[in-house]
């Protein structure tokens, strides 16, 4: 005698293997091509970090065009700041050389981030003057040079 | 009755039928059979066994060299792109007060891009200092192993990343992240945070943040590299990590970093 | 200003103490809040089912259909809350096509298609085989088709075949079990393995949520079943009642344990995060976790249940009590799932600070957003009674 099988046994497990086959030809139709590479993940997506565009142009680059400036600051304690702290994204503007695409920082308030009073700021990592005492009402580049602050304009 | 109808039914299907069934069948199992062996080596994927020529990178901020000038976190915000709202922040410095009477302020108005004006009188403090805060880049980091899709990885230089076009902001990473460090980026929703900036170290640049310490406060280097100016600071100074407790493996060490600190 | 951001500005002025910024903006909305909440009904309404099916609670009978379709309506809704929240829904194939291994999030996708495909409609449909079978033999038209469709074309009811409907649906049932536990049990687990959230992270979470949802499950099906006899017109059974109400009881007390011996655990133990959570619970959590969770929807129930014990005269108080307690209960659930989801991100990682959360109503994290993945289950109840009515169902002697 046959043995019984339940009708209902090879009708479900048709259902069951129509759906798996197709999520598994979806699935492989789906996963990106890089994925897994180095590990989970799509390994395509770092080079896709190499494509954007930096703002920040460096130093150096600097240098190229605004030796005597160069020179200048390397004379004196602000030596170590580069020019994009103080100026700000410099990339555009160093490919443009327009003044309009560079920051020229002024006011009390621009000086005073670094130089204010504070606590928390180590005496001998920067020097700190009280912004409400120190030469009030005017503004510190009409005396300190930005690039050399202890060269004074008199 | 309807179980002989059936079984008639079977018997009735042709020969050439069968033949064409029997090679379908086989030309299914064999595609499937295929797709499931290519992608199996994505369900169950080993580790990648590191690269040891890559750089591994490392971090170090010397909490001593801080002057809280938050040039890091402005630059880091207009490197990135990220939305100049205050709830944004990739990167930003905190200033702690300890108070005489060991209550602890901490403040970080805009993350520390328009400075800190000190809140508490001089009498009253204990100590003070600044605490910059970016992604730790964690070795075990908590934030890539909850991604659920892999769109977060560790890549092979040690650098916590985020796939854009594959994160389906989940935001579980962000609840992950002891730190905060993560966010939703409000215009491309998805998660975004540090980078070491990526972008520019493939350029051989100094990541934004540390290109405008005015201080050299920040560094980054290759902890591989036993000779690097990293692992002789890390040699020569006393440092510590954040959270410590959670184990996330942390490659941003403190020098100087007071038990306040979370 | 950009309007987008006025939202976060508010909640800037309102937070106290310091947050990371980052943490300004709440991730998880009312929406989380709903997704363990609906998952656990159906963990709850299952369990129940299997109780009558395993343990041969012959009471319970008349629940047994009923609790199925509750679950099945309530699973179908389960994922929608966490797709409609993903800031990118269209990508959400990707965690079944490259799940993250690491992932407590990633499986869930196939713990959820385990328990849709394997246990659930399965179970259901060995159920309803032959009514069905028997359906689309005396139905014309599309419904004909349609009944003819959901069995699948296995129209033999022969015993010998009707016997091994019983004995797979048997089987599926004690698989059923341990994968309802799984299935909540990893819900909690979401949240328990988050090792960057005191509030959450603790091994008992997925205990406590497993519990919670048989609290929450069976007090829906207890609502279902006396609204379906109220609509139909038929008088309710107080032994069913009673029966669902002593597991009710017994469970709840097992919940209430669990949840007293976390926060227990948690004051006693009083880590680094204690001195935050203690002002988030009597701050910002104190309603919806003393009043709401505690009182309304724990202590109240546990002591008319209790009462209810006893208590055996007025039969018309008695089922209007049970339905109180039913909806107390429900209430209850929910706010625990509010505190836990809400709850955990409210107060800073820094453990400083507390940032506040601001429901909107529309947009899609908003109120009615969240209302509506709760009534869309309760229409497909109504639908899936009407396709598949248990009462009239064929009968069978065991
Ligand atoms: C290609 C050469 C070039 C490079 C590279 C360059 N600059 Fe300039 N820069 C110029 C020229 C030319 C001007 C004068 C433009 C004018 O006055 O219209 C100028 C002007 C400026 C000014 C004054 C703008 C003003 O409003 O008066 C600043 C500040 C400045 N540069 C900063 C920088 C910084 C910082 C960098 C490095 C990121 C840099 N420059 C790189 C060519 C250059
Ligand atoms: C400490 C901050 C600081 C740094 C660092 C700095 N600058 Fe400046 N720079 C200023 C300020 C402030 C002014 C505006 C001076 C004024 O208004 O008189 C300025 C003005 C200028 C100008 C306009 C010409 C002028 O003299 O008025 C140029 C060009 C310039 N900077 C280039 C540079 C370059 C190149 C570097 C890097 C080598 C650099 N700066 C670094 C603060 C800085
Ligand atoms: C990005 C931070 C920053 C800004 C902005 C800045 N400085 Fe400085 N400044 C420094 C640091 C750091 C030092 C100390 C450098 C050292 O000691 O090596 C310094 C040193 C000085 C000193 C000398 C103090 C000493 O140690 O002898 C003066 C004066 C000074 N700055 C003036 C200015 C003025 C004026 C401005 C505004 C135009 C300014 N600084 C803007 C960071 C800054
Ligand atoms: C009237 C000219 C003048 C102006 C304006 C001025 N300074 Fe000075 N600054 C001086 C002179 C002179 C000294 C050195 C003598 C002293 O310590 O007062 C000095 C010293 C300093 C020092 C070193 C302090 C120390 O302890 O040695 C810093 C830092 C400084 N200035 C920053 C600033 C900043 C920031 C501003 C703008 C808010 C500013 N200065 C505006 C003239 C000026």
């Amino acid at each position: 005698m046959k043995r019984y099988i339940p009708p209902q046994i090879p009708r479900l497990a048709l259902a069951f293997a129509i759906v798996i086959s197709l999520f598994l030809v979806l699935r492989h139709l789906l996963i990106p091509d890089t994925f897994g590479k180095y590990g989970p993940y799509r390994a395509a997506s770092m080079d896709d970090y190499s494509t954007i565009e930096i703002h920040y142009a460096g130093q150096q680059a600097c240098f190229e065009c605004h030796q005597d400036i160069e020179d200048l600051k390397a004379l004196d304690v602000h030596s170590g700041i580069h020019c994009e702290t103080c100026h700000g994204p410099g990339q555009k503007h160093s490919t443009s050389a327009e003044a309009a695409d560079i920051l020229k920082p002024t006011g009390r308030e621009f000086c005073g981030n670094c130089h204010m009073m504070n606590a928390a700021r180590q005496k001998d990592a920067v020097l700190q003057v009280d912004l409400t005492k120190h030469n009030i009402g005017k503004n510190c580049t009409e005396c300190h040079n930005p690039h050399q602050p202890w060269e004074m304009k008199k | 009755m309807s179980q002989s109808a059936s079984t008639m039914g079977n018997e009735k299907i042709g020969s050439s039928r069968r033949k064409f069934l029997k090679s379908a069948v086989t030309l299914a199992g064999a595609t499937i059979g295929y797709t499931w062996l290519k992608s199996s080596q994505i369900l169950i994927f080993a580790a990648e066994p590191k690269d040891e020529t890559l750089p591994w990178y490392g971090i170090a901020i010397d909490i001593e060299k801080c002057i809280g000038c938050g040039s890091c976190a402005k630059a880091c915000k207009n490197e990135n792109d990220v939305p100049k709202e205050p709830f944004f922040f990739r990167n930003w410095v905190e200033q702690y007060t300890v108070k005489n009477d060991g209550t602890v302020d901490i403040v970080s108005p805009n993350g520390g891009i328009d400075g800190f004006v000190q809140r508490v009188p001089d009498e009253d403090i204990f100590k003070s200092f600044f605490l910059p805060k970016m992604c730790n880049h964690c070795a075990k980091s908590p934030c890539e192993q909850v991604c659920p899709v892999g769109a977060t990885f560790l890549s092979p230089e040690g650098v916590v990343l985020v796939d854009e076009k594959y994160c389906i902001g989940c935001r579980y990473c962000v609840q992950a992240c002891p730190y905060g460090c993560r966010f939703i980026h409000p215009v491309k929703k998805v998660a975004n945070k540090c980078t070491l900036c990526y972008h520019r170290l493939k350029k051989n640049l100094a990541p934004a943040c540390m290109e405008v310490c005015p201080t050299g406060a920040r560094m980054y280097g290759n902890l591989r590299d036993k000779q690097g100016p990293l692992v002789k600071f890390l040699k020569e100074h006393t440092t510590q990590v954040l959270r410590p407790n959670l184990n996330t493996g942390a490659k941003l060490y403190y020098n100087a970093l007071s038990s306040e600190a979370r | 200003m950009e309007p987008q951001y006025q939202n976060l500005y508010d909640i800037l002025a309102n937070s106290q103490g310091y947050i990371f910024p980052n943490e300004i903006d709440l991730q998880w909305g009312i929406l989380i809040v709903v997704y363990p909440f609906i998952t656990g009904l159906v963990a709850g309404a299952f369990i129940l089912a299997s109780l009558e099916r395993v343990f041969k609670v012959k009471i319970l009978k008349p629940t047994y259909q009923i609790a199925l379709l509750t679950a099945l309506s309530f699973l179908l809704v389960a994922t929608m809350p966490l797709i409609s929240h993903l800031s990118q829904p269209q990508r959400a194939y990707e965690i079944m096509i490259t799940p993250h291994s690491s992932s407590a999030m990633a499986i869930f996708g196939f713990v959820y298609l385990w328990y849709l495909a394997v246990v659930l409609l399965l179970e259901i449909w060995f159920d309803y085989r032959h009514s069905m079978v028997v359906w689309s033999n005396e139905k014309k038209g599309v419904m004909k088709w349609v009944y003819k469709i959901l069995t699948l074309g296995v129209s033999d009811i022969s015993p010998q075949a009707l016997k091994w409907d019983r004995k797979l649906g048997y089987i599926i049932t004690v698989v059923g079990i341990p994968s309802a536990f799984i299935l909540h049990g990893y819900v909690g687990f979401i949240f328990g393995s988050i090792k960057a959230n005191p509030w959450w992270s603790t091994p008992l979470m997925p205990i406590i949520f497993l519990f919670s949802a048989m609290v929450s499950g069976i007090s829906l099906v207890l609502l279902v079943y006396m609204i379906i006899s109220y609509f139909r017109k038929k008088t309710i059974d107080l032994n069913v009642l009673d029966a669902i109400g002593k597991y009710l009881f017994f469970v709840l007390i097992l919940d209430f344990t669990l949840e007293a011996l976390d926060q227990i655990h948690r004051i006693y133990v009083a880590e680094e995060s204690f001195e935050i959570i203690k002002l988030l619970v009597s701050g910002k959590l104190y309603l919806t976790l003393f009043i709401s969770q505690g009182l309304v929807g724990t202590l109240i129930p546990l002591i008319t249940l209790a009462f209810l014990q006893f208590y055996k005269h007025k039969i018309k108080v008695r089922k209007t009590m049970y339905f109180i307690v039913g909806i107390l209960v429900l209430i209850g659930v929910y706010s625990m799932r509010w505190n836990v989801v809400i709850g955990g991100q409210l107060f800073s990682k820094s453990f400083s600070g507390f940032t506040s959360f601001k429901l909107g109503l529309i947009g899609l994290d908003g109120t009615l957003m969240a209302a509506f993945w709760l009534i869309l289950p309760i229409g497909i109840l109504t639908f899936l009674l009407w396709l598949l009515p248990p009462w009239k169902m064929v009968d069978e002697e065991e």
